[in-house]
């Protein structure tokens, strides 16, 4: 029986004509967005955001298009180069990082400033994709398949977490964890670990949730759960941000008519409040908008993945799209009130030039294994095969 | 290997829709919170908005003015430059007033005072932390308020009594309400209350009056950031303020300063009234005080030296005082004795200098003697024999009677606080005072306005405003015109007509006691009057053995009070005048100053200017 394979294309035209443009457009948009509510919440200036941002965002599709051509091969022997890379800046963070709001999370490298972990949420992804790719499929949930994983989970979480940045850490599991489960991790382990989970939590709360997290982490669980506690403090901008997004109704206040974001009662509203500056202004027509479009990337990744016959781009793609889609879950569900406080950007519209950079190369890697989709490199090629 | 292969695939497939619909499902609960806050909770979030937009700054009303009887404003607001402090905006108050040093130095005295008040309110209200500055110390404040998170150079209107002292009992004073004051007032009220710089009226009429002066708050929206700041003022959106109505007085202010200024550093009272309307035209006390200094805040040691002064500025005497009202009370004796027969016409009674009751003896003011006096006399020469006769004739409750009428032992009010009733006495108040008889003695005491008869200065000129009207005024302070006529006091015009009479002969006949006076001094307009002095402290026969012989030997305080009441003109009585002077030795000590007082009265009624304004007759200024 004769195997008809579907090529792959090996030239940058024939890479161009693949591209999924339909992707590409949805992410067009959001930074679009961002520009936008940037340029509004600059007081209706290009200054100082707006303009920085479609810089960014310009460099970063440049970026995106380049990476996509790259092919998975050269990816896969990336993989643990960049994930050992991007350990050693976390490290450096903390012996020679830079202190900004209390966190040190920015290192200097020449004249750039960066943030490690959001490389590292790409790195682990590479990384865990990586493993999985050379593993077979049948020491998935043996000890020695499970323990390297969590291992390269484990050591920058801990790194991360003690920056303080529970947010990013919180991502970096919950991103391995799905990796681990779409490599095919067996449903009577997921129970096992789900069971322990629950004892887990049923012991935290046996025990108090007040003696794991941290002192800020309390209070701020406390005011999630008490709106009127502290309403000048801590409390401030989790409940601006509320009236921000609720006084905009269906319809929004219009472009550039935004009062709670215009008369500066959500602070660095350019940043992680920026949803509800969108939504003050375009109301719940637009939010539903922006959420509908994160959904639409949301699905193009999976059915990506989907498409993908190796199980390191079906991974690496799996991987990216969860951070991505976390990315928006945690913001939007943060400054509705749904979540608690966690710092947490939304992808392409918060303002943040690491954030932009670090997302536009994830999807350059989707774009990438779409365009390589049916590529299959070897398995089980070693270490640096 | 290849049915593994599909197996694997058909696997990751399935557990990417599942991953993919949990993701959807996330999604949907974000769009499902965001419809219920955008959607069904927008109206709440609108207005949470709003609060937060918008600020309703208080506009406090202008107080109303007092004027006087001609329009001239006697309680006045003028333009005061101040610096106010939000702390909710500043942050740490001693630390914003630090970086307020250099411009505004404040004294520990100050500092503790915005400190407490921090303390002791809600950080959005603010706090004066100075009033009445300079120009200059104002525009350096102003030009350096950007950086000075929270505080705010204000343009108020701060009280002010353009004649000072000399109205300053009667208008009181308004200072910043204290914590009694706000709480003794309506709620609603609280927020003007306290704002800054607002002062509410704390004596006199500005408390009397307080709800008429203070008007209406007005509010202004303005369009806030988040620091505080305002954005943009949106006046047709705003109420504006509604100022209190003028409170018009019955005094003159050119007659008030000027008797203040007449008794000088007297202790002591004027009264000017209307005889006919009981206006009163002027109420003086002095020695007085500024009651400026009240409002910005008395410093302790100015309010020390006010209260221990021994002269009593502090002490409203004109309503306040009450003094026996000596031989003016004959007056009214003289009334009653012509009222009920006891005096008839070209009946006499002989004067030695003393007559004998019982064990005691009962002097005139002229040891010598009278002679032979009759009322006309008696009056005129303020003979005290006669009176202790014809009061022994009446009888105490005649006398009470009498004396009740013309408004002695009555309680007035004039619409200010303080006014005393004094004394007339009678049996049953004795009775129930000292629990004893009345004696003959008391009525002889009673007869020549000494003992237990006591009036203050306002009593003095009711009395004097009644023999001359013949009509039963009573005082009012405030303008009113329509103010119904005064009832006959209900004593025959006959029995007045001859009281005025002798009132008249004590200034303008030779042998009165004030004729020395020489009259009113306005053309051959003639006045009446009568002195009075009101006995303080007894010389003792070793005093007297000792050389202690006249008032001027005795130390002030033990030295009689001097009295005169008067009115003119002395045929168609128009106003009347009382001057008490506290221990002036005597009634000469009053006589001058009264008459003086009197004849500026007169010389300002028209009536008694050029005769242009009798050819005038009933035209109006602008009429035909």
């Amino acid at each position: 029986m004769a195997v008809f394979r579907e090529s792959v294309p090996r030239d940058i035209p024939g890479k161009m004509m693949e591209l999924n443009w339909t992707l590409v457009l949805l992410l067009v948009l959001l930074g679009a967005a961002g520009v936008g509510m940037l340029y509004s919440v600059g007081g209706g200036s290009w200054e100082p955001w707006a303009i920085n941002h479609a810089i960014r965002f310009a460099l970063g599709f440049v970026g995106m298009i380049v990476i996509a051509m790259f092919p998975p091969r050269f990816w896969m022997g990336l993989a643990y180069p960049v994930y050992v890379g991007a350990l050693i800046l976390l490290v450096l963070v903390e012996v020679a990082g830079v202190t900004i709001n209390g966190a040190q999370r920015w290192v200097d490298i020449g004249p750039i400033r960066i943030q490690p972990a959001e490389i590292m949420k790409l790195a682990l992804v590479l990384a865990l994709a990586r493993f999985y790719h050379d593993l077979e499929d049948t020491k998935v949930t043996t000890i020695s398949g499970l323990l390297p994983p969590l291992l390269i989970i484990g050591i920058p979480a801990i790194l991360i977490v003690s920056q303080p940045d529970l947010g990013t850490t919180l991502l970096l599991a919950a991103t391995g964890v799905v990796v681990i489960f779409m490599a095919g991790l067996s449903w009577w382990f997921i129970m096992a670990v789900a069971g322990l989970g629950l004892a887990g939590i049923v012991g935290v709360g046996i025990y108090g949730l007040e003696n794991i997290l941290a002192e800020y982490q309390m209070d701020r669980v406390h005011a999630f759960l008490n709106p009127d506690f502290d309403p000048l403090g801590i409390n401030y901008h989790p409940n601006q941000a509320v009236i921000t997004l609720g006084s905009g109704g269906m319809t929004g206040k219009g472009f550039l008519e935004g009062t709670q974001s215009k008369l500066g009662y959500l602070p660095e509203m350019q940043t992680d409040y920026i949803f509800t500056a969108l939504g003050e202004e375009f109301g719940f027509v637009g939010g539903i908008s922006v959420l509908a479009v994160n959904a639409l990337i949301m699905a193009q990744g999976v059915i990506i993945a989907i498409s993908c016959k190796s199980p390191f781009l079906r991974l690496m793609t799996i991987g990216v799209i969860t951070t991505f889609a976390s990315y928006v879950f945690i913001n939007i569900g943060m400054v509705s009130r749904l979540l608690p406080v966690v710092g947490v950007p939304l992808p392409l519209i918060s303002y943040g030039g690491t954030v932009v950079l670090a997302v536009m190369a994830g999807f350059g890697l989707i774009l990438g294994a779409h365009i390589h989709r049916n590529a299959e490199p070897p398995r089980g090629a070693g270490l640096f095969g | 290997m290849r049915a593994d292969r599909q197996e694997q695939d058909l696997k990751f497939t399935r557990r990417a829709l599942l991953m993919a619909g949990a993701g959807g499902l996330a999604f949907l609960g974000l769009g499902a919170r965001l419809y219920s806050l955008q959607v069904l909770e927008t109206e709440r979030y609108r207005l949470m908005s709003e609060d937060n937009q918008f600020n309703f700054n208080l506009l406090p009303p202008s107080r109303g003015r007092i004027l006087d009887r001609f329009g001239v404003a006697v309680a006045d607001n003028r333009d005061s430059y101040r610096v106010l402090l939000v702390p909710e905006q500043s942050g740490d108050v001693a630390s914003a007033l630090d970086r307020l040093q250099p411009f505004l130095p404040l004294g520990e005295y100050d500092r503790e005072r915005i400190l407490r008040t921090a303390r002791s309110q809600r950080s959005f209200h603010a706090i004066t932390v100075a009033d009445d500055l300079d120009w200059h110390t104002f525009a350096s404040i102003n030009l350096n308020a950007p950086d000075l998170a929270g505080v705010t150079p204000d343009v108020g209107e701060v009280r002010s009594y353009p004649f000072g002292p000399a109205f300053a009992h009667v208008l009181g004073y308004v200072q910043p309400p204290n914590d009694e004051d706000i709480a003794n007032n309506p709620r609603e009220a609280e927020r003007l209350l306290r704002h800054p710089g607002f002062r509410i009226g704390k004596t006199g009429v500005e408390i009397a009056r307080e709800s008429d002066l203070r008007g209406q708050a007005g509010a202004l929206k303005t369009e806030v950031n988040a620091r505080g700041r305002v954005i943009r003022e949106l006046p047709e959106q705003s109420t504006e303020p509604d100022a209190g109505r003028d409170v018009v007085l019955t005094l003159d202010a050119d007659i008030q300063r000027y008797a203040h200024e007449r008794l000088g550093q007297e202790s002591g009272s004027a009264v000017v009234m209307d005889v006919n309307t009981g206006e009163l035209i002027a109420l003086v006390s002095a020695p007085s005080f500024d009651p400026n200094l009240f409002v910005g805040g008395i410093s302790s040691a100015d309010y020390a030296a006010l209260r221990e002064n021994d002269r009593n500025p502090l002490f409203q005497k004109s309503i306040q005082g009450t003094y026996p009202p000596g031989s003016t009370f004959k007056a009214v004796v003289a009334a009653a004795a012509l009222e009920h027969g006891v005096a008839p016409p070209g009946e006499t009674v002989r004067c030695t200098g003393s007559v004998r009751l019982g064990d005691r003896e009962f002097h005139c003011w002229r040891r010598r003697g009278h002679g032979s006096v009759n009322l006309r006399e008696a009056v005129k020469t303020s003979c005290d024999i006669y009176f202790y006769e014809i009061a022994e004739r009446l009888g105490i409750d005649r006398l009470h009677e009498m004396a009740t009428r013309f408004g002695i032992g009555e309680q007035f009010d004039i619409g200010i606080a303080g006014v005393r009733r004094g004394n007339m006495p009678n049996p049953a108040w004795k009775r129930s005072r000292y629990n004893q008889g009345w004696s003959t003695g008391d009525t002889y005491n009673t007869g020549i306005g000494q003992g237990f008869v006591t009036a203050s200065p306002l009593q003095l000129a009711v009395m004097t405003a009644r023999v001359a009207s013949g009509r039963s005024v009573s005082p009012t302070l405030y303008r009113n015109a329509m103010l119904p006529p005064a009832a006959h006091i209900g004593v025959s015009d006959d029995a007045l007509a001859r009281v005025r009479d002798g009132l008249r002969a004590v200034v303008e006949e030779p042998g009165g006691t004030s004729f020395s006076l020489g009259g009113l001094g306005i053309d051959d307009i003639e006045m009446a009057g009568k002195t009075g002095t009101a006995q303080v402290y007894s010389i003792t026969a070793a005093e007297r053995e000792a050389g202690v012989r006249d008032q001027e030997d005795l130390p002030w305080r033990l030295r009689d009070h001097g009295l005169f009441m008067c009115y003119a003109p002395a045929d168609n009585p128009k106003y009347a005048c009382v001057v008490v002077i506290e221990h002036g030795g005597g009634s000469s000590a009053a006589t001058r100053p009264a008459r003086d007082i009197l004849r500026r009265v007169v010389a300002r009624d028209p009536s008694s200017r050029a005769g242009v304004f009798a050819d005038l007759g009933n035209a109006r200024p602008g009429g035909a």
